[in-house]
């Protein structure tokens, strides 16, 4: 009696903790030793323990969730009169005595999982936690961010704008010490490539470095974000959130046209149309009031999964996994969490039920759509509900899609059935295991994922508007926080939370915890401006800084967690290609429009093609068309582009928060022998050759024009040497000259040049090209 | 002290010592064409080079997919029922309401169709052969052949999807991806996983490059396409104008300066790449070695047949596949297509028979003399397997086939499996009864036969534990010699 009575108190206490306290941050220097719920705790049991002790209700264990502290702390129902948890005293807790066992009959986790024993260190925690009262906190990234105070820090010269605070607390407290600012060159590359991705020329290079206005930095942002460039650059992580694709994937793969969603895009981006803008109008915008096209356009987001023309499949079994590919793409790009483990049983690790994923699921079940259309042979380049744009609107208000084209252009869209209708809306039945043959006869209504924040759906409705309005209420902890993670991530080459697409109870904890939330909460109190949020990050001295890596950092923080340097980072594959084209002036800066076809090695796709479709063969394009920015090369998503996925691009497959960075001779092979950068090379080659200066000063430019930045004595008397053993070379043997003159479609410069010392650049250039700092953020 | 941070960073530091611990000889173990001490991104990647966990009884996989499906029912899978009832209707006790796929859902008739060929029995074990196998009947007893394999999918994409990545759908890494992830490659020149695609005149399917996809694994463990035609690998052959010397010096000229620039940055990174350009220049000479067809001696053609000199034929790759195993290959993927037979079926199956037979028993003969069978597991099969009805119009000498999940045919050989036959299906050829092997068993075993516990091979992946048999799947310890 007395027992119960105080673990009643601890309960109440313990419950007043879980609700109020939640997701504190500590202040400057304490030195609190606190065991953390979030920190250390969670992370053992999420990973030990839940997948058998967590929310998934028809896996727990022996009636035992330790999950939330009601349960862990009752009394066990297979053993009466114990309990796993008693808060205050690890002594009396079975957990203890279980994960300290080596037997087998009592051990945890138990040896059939294949899941390692506890550490001693991991033990001795949770002992200390229990012993401190067992005090459970919500998960960090379900509870709305706040603005912290900034932290004091010694060094106030350095900080430039608020992020530096929070960047350089961290930076003291490790002690390491801030990187200098980065020489100007570096700083107008690395901006260049952040903002528009590609690099300056020549003559904004001279105008920005002899620019003596001491605001020539904010001034070179501003222009910067005010280039059209600039909504392509950002369009290229959106679009491997959204997955888009220029083919409907299954194997005979024809051609599709959700082009003008990609231009919508881009265009938004331009206008810095707002986060909140941008995102309802993508989940919603058909159902918007008075829905314009442009409106209706945006929604082609939600139908840029694959789609089969197998012949012989199950219709409903189809349509049911686009709209398990919706659920997972809003989940995962818009609110960061993975939520289709939920789409067979209770998730394991966060508190997503099977209901709850039903509830999200049935919004997007109202939509017109079939499983199947018909086969290959009676391919449409969209699928209903389609959007028709005709030339008029095009030369009018949708003036962003961009065709020479004069026919109608259909595009894949969202549309529900209406009251009204002949059909009526579909209900949503929770699907047993998953299966689209398996449906239960538990009916759900359309309800946003509560755990996160409670869906009132008399507020919201019960439709994507609905959805639309919950994911950018302010309150919503987790779209801001998404977001705005995921550009740090394009900028830095890593989220403040690592797994950018999990800020889940399995995803990794923030970095910069404070850092991130305030950048959350600054982004919503300027009402989702995304170019304000950019400028704000480039403009801090944390981005500024110098990427050299000194020995102490290269050991102590290798991955730089502390971020005291700039990272360096090897341009996206589309980036790659922009870059050597705009540097050999080939760049093609048309804005939009259908898919095009550059360079690609024979056979990608006739090797794995079925032999039926339009894509069955390769049909290069010809003329300014091959020398488009990659973001707009044709991805057919069973034979990708070569040269995008050699560098890292996302195979679009599925929606995808990340791409990897890797370093391999097939890049090697690439940037020597792929025709696109041995024509680049030659058509530089022969216009530099062009100019009255002297070889030195032409290979002086040729570097600075490519690297971004004058070359050290040391790199300009190797170039001019080899360059000058070149000319030679060519000059006794002409023909090989003309031979390397001829790669690649381009024209010749309609004025004399001397080809030996044309191709002579033009391999100086190639090596110029193939340097590890020329596709590498400065 | 900020705890999230000192947690990244003591992950950080701990990663970055073990790494540096393990040197160069973790390097070796894992994939060589990871580029290496610096970059590996996921703490598993420690885990991964500890593989094999016990030792392994093949060392190399060549799996020769059979894509489109052929039929187990006209190939090894011999019913003399069918025969006797053919014309008569699938009786519903032995359909057991299996669902269909929408190429024969509407029809009115599911009329059994007995096999046009005809069956002998080989090999110690009295194995059925169709007399379109001439020549891998005679391999009978070096084949494990399994009866009772069968899967979930019954449409080509998803069901092509499972038995190489273990999923339906979704972006998940590739057999070969998982095996280079693990083991990595045995030759520093060449990829742990290569691709080689071949089509017959048989109705096709295509294949898609998410077959040999890398998922969530790094992308140095994708599947390198080899092509048939005159460059091997994207991007291998310099332009004429760049003779090999020249080459040469354009890479230490490129060495040079990057190597003047780490001095200045210090970013290992650019070491890294150094290096990454050293191994092009390596592969560039070993893999055009390696794809030549030239040179092959008489006895290697007559057992391959003259077709394994025309690059790009079924016959041409398996001898490639032999070669490039030979020389440290981990996993070479074959796709051959052109089985999907709904209709036309016995003209169709001769002529893809025809591709195949000579070649993949050639294979099993080639890699037997060089002692190489022992330690080089070879596997040949479809997606799934094909009704017993018939699909379309059935006369005495023709019909086709639907797609049949429940139980269809695939063989192995070498690699250590058992040499026989394996399990049984009903007389109808419909259902199994005895010894199944779900496809999650059939990716336990040959991850067995590497030396690889597949509960334990898992990759961490957005909060979850992934591996190639999802979560399920169990050796079938049967199939193991």
């Amino acid at each position: 009696m007395k027992r119960y009575t105080l673990l009643g108190v601890i309960l109440i206490i313990t419950g007043l903790v879980y609700g109020v306290v939640a997701y504190t941050y500590k202040t400057k220097k304490t030195t609190s030793i606190a065991v953390s719920y979030n920190r250390d705790i969670r992370p053992i049991l999420s990973d030990k323990c839940f997948s058998c002790h967590g929310p998934d209700a028809n896996k727990v264990k022996a009636g035992l969730r330790l999950d939330i502290p009601s349960r862990a702390f009752a009394e066990l129902e297979k053993n009466k009169g114990h309990y796993a948890i008693v808060p205050g005293f690890p002594e009396k807790s079975d957990l203890i005595t279980r994960i300290e066992s080596n037997d087998p009959a009592i051990m945890m986790p138990l040896p059939e999982s294949h899941l390692t024993k506890l550490s001693k260190e991991e033990i001795a925690l949770f002992k200390k936690w229990i012993q401190e009262g067992a005090k459970y906190e919500k998960h960090w990234a379900f509870v709305a961010p706040v603005k912290a105070v900034l932290p004091e820090i010694d060094h106030t010269k350095w900080v430039r704008n608020e992020i530096d605070n929070f960047i350089l607390e961290k930076m003291e407290e490790k002690g390491f010490d801030p990187n200098e600012e980065a020489p100007r060159d570096a700083l107008i590359k690395r901006a260049y490539a952040d903002i528009i991705g590609l690099p300056p020329s020549y003559e904004a290079l001279n105008k920005w470095r002899n620019n003596t206005d001491e605001n020539w930095y904010a001034k070179m942002l501003d222009q910067l974000l005010q280039q059209p460039a600039y909504g392509e650059k950002m369009a290229i992580q959106w679009l491997d959130l959204a997955r888009y694709s220029d083919s409907y994937g299954f194997q005979d793969d024809e051609i599709r046209s959700q082009w003008p969603w990609r231009d919508w895009v881009i265009n938004s981006f331009n206008k810095n149309m707002h986060y909140d803008e941008f995102i309802t109008n993508q989940i919603a915008g058909d159902l918007l009031p008075n829905a314009t096209k442009g409106n209706i356009l945006a929604t082609a987001f939600f139908r840029n999964h694959k789609y089969t023309e197998e012949g012989g499949i199950i219709e409903e079994e189809y349509r049911v996994s686009y709209n398990i590919d919706k659920t997972r793409t809003y989940g995962k790009a818009v609110l960061g969490v993975t939520i289709e483990c939920a789409q067979c049983h209770d998730h394991k690790y966060d508190p997503f039920s099977n209901k709850d994923y039903y509830q999200l699921y049935a919004f997007f079940n109202e939509s017109k759509e079939k499983g199947f259309e018909g086969d290959v042979l009676q391919s449409t380049k969209a699928k209903n509900p389609k959007l028709y744009i005709s030339k008029e609107e095009r030369s009018s208000f949708l003036n962003f899609v961009n065709t020479v084209d004069t026919g109608i252009i259909e595009v894949s869209v969202m549309g529900d059935w209406k009251a009204g209708d002949t059909a009526k809306p579909r209900p949503t039945y929770i699907l047993s295991r998953g299966s689209y043959d398996a449906p239960t006869n538990i009916l759900v209504k359309p309800t946003a994922l509560e755990s996160i924040m409670p869906y009132d759906s008399a507020k919201y409705g019960s439709n994507r508007l609905g959805l639309a309005k919950w994911t950018t209420n302010k309150k919503n902890p987790l779209t801001a926080r998404v977001f705005v993670n995921f550009i740090w991530q394009d900028l830095f080459g890593r989220g403040l939370v690592k797994t950018s697409g999990d800020f889940g109870l399995q995803g990794e904890l923030p970095s910069h915890p404070e850092l991130l939330d305030w950048l959350a909460v600054d982004f919503m109190e300027h009402n989702w401006d995304i170019k304000y949020l950019v400028k704000k990050i480039l403009s801090s001295n944390t981005y500024k800084q110098s990427n050299l890596i000194s020995k102490k950092q290269l050991e102590q923080d290798p991955e730089n967690f502390t971020y005291s340097r700039s990272p360096r980072l090897r341009f996206k594959a589309e980036i790659v290609r922009d870059y050597i084209l705009s540097t050999s002036g080939l760049l093609n800066t048309t804005i939009g429009g259908p898919s095009v076809k550059p360079y690609q090695p024979k056979g990608v796709w006739e090797s794995s093609t079925s032999g039926r479709g339009s894509l069955a063969s390769y049909t290069q394009d010809h003329g300014s068309d091959i020398y488009r920015r990659g973001l707009y090369t044709f991805i057919k998503l069973t034979a990708p582009p070569p040269s995008m996925m050699i560098f890292d691009a996302s195979n679009r497959d599925q929606c995808e928060a990340t791409r990897s960075s890797t370093n391999t001779p097939l890049q090697a092979l690439t940037m020597l022998n792929d025709p696109t950068i041995l024509e680049a090379a030659r058509v530089l080659g022969e216009n530099t050759s062009l100019s009255k200066k002297s070889l030195d000063e032409k290979i002086e430019q040729a570097f600075e024009t490519i690297v971004i930045r004058k070359p050290t004595k040391f790199e300009r008397e190797k170039l001019i040497a080899y360059c000058e053993k070149q000319v030679a070379i060519f000059n006794s043997k002409p023909a090989i000259a003309n031979a390397a003159l001829k790669v690649g479609e381009f024209e010749h410069p309609k004025q004399k040049y001397n080809s030996s010392e044309a191709a002579a650049l033009m391999k100086t250039i190639l090596i110029m090209y193939n340097l590890e700092e020329t596709i590498t953020k400065s | 002290m900020n705890e999230f941070l000192e947690h990244g960073l003591n992950q950080n530091r701990r990663k970055f010592l073990s790494k540096m611990s393990l040197g160069l000889g973790g390097l070796a173990l894992g994939s060589l064409m990871a580029p290496g001490l610096f970059n590996a991104s996921n703490e598993d990647e420690l885990f991964a080079n500890v593989l094999p966990h016990f030792a392994p009884k093949a060392k190399r996989i060549i799996y020769l997919f059979q894509n489109g499906a052929p039929s187990q029912l006209d190939l090894f899978d011999y019913k003399p029922l069918l025969q006797k009832m053919h014309g008569e209707e699938l009786p519903a006790s032995i359909r057991k309401g299996q669902r269909l796929t929408g190429m024969t859902a509407n029809q009115a008739k599911f009329p059994l169709a007995g096999t046009k060929f005809n069956f002998s029995q080989h090999g110690s074990n009295g194995a059925w052969f169709s007399e379109t196998l001439p020549h891998l009947a005679k391999m009978a007893d070096d084949m494990c052949i399994v009866k009772t394999i069968y899967t979930e999918a019954i449409n080509h994409d998803p069901a092509l999807t499972f038995f190489q990545t273990g999923s339906q759908v979704g972006n998940r890494p590739s057999m070969g991806s998982w095996i280079s992830y693990g083991l990595g490659s045995e030759n520093k020149n060449l990829p742990a996983f290569c691709v080689l695609l071949s089509k017959g005149k048989g109705n096709g399917q295509g294949v898609y490059s998410k077959l040999w996809n890398n998922g969530f694994l790094d992308s140095i463990h994708q599947g390198v396409q080899f092509s048939s035609g005159e460059e091997p690998v994207k991007y291998l052959t310099d332009p004429e104008f760049i003779k090999r010397g020249d080459k040469r010096e354009i890479l230490d000229e490129i060495a040079a300066l990057n190597q003047e620039s780490y001095k200045e940055i210090g970013d290992p990174e650019i070491v890294t790449k150094i290096q990454q350009y050293e191994l092009s220049y390596r592969m560039q000479m070993a893999v055009p070695e390696i794809t030549s067809l030239q040179n092959e001696p008489e006895s290697i053609v007559k057992m391959y047949g003259p077709e394994c000199l025309v690059p790009g034929t079924y016959a041409a790759n398996c001898l490639l596949a032999r070669k490039l195993s030979e020389n440290g290959v981990r996993f070479v993927q074959l796709y051959h297509q052109g089985w999907d037979t709904h209709g036309n079926l016995p003209k169709e199956i001769e002529g893809q028979c025809k591709d195949i037979d000579q070649s993949s028993a050639a294979l099993i003969q080639d890699l037997k003399q060089r002692g190489l069978l022992d330690e080089t597991l070879v596997i040949w099969g479809g997606e799934f397997g094909r009704t017993n009805y018939c699909q379309g119009a059935l006369s005495k000498d023709n019909y086709g086939r639907d797609h049949h999940p429940k139980c269809f045919t695939i063989w192995m050989a070498g690699g250590g499996v058992k040499p026989g036959v394996h399990g049984e299906t009903d007389e109808f050829g419909y259902n199994i009864n005895s010894l199944p092997v779900h496809v999650h068993d059939f990716h336990a075993t040959i991850m067995h036969l590497m030396g690889v516990k597949h509960e334990e091979f898992t990759y961490k992946h957005l909060g979850r534990r992934y591996r190639l048999t999802d979560v399920a799947g169990k050796v079938i310890n049967d199939l193991i010699s």
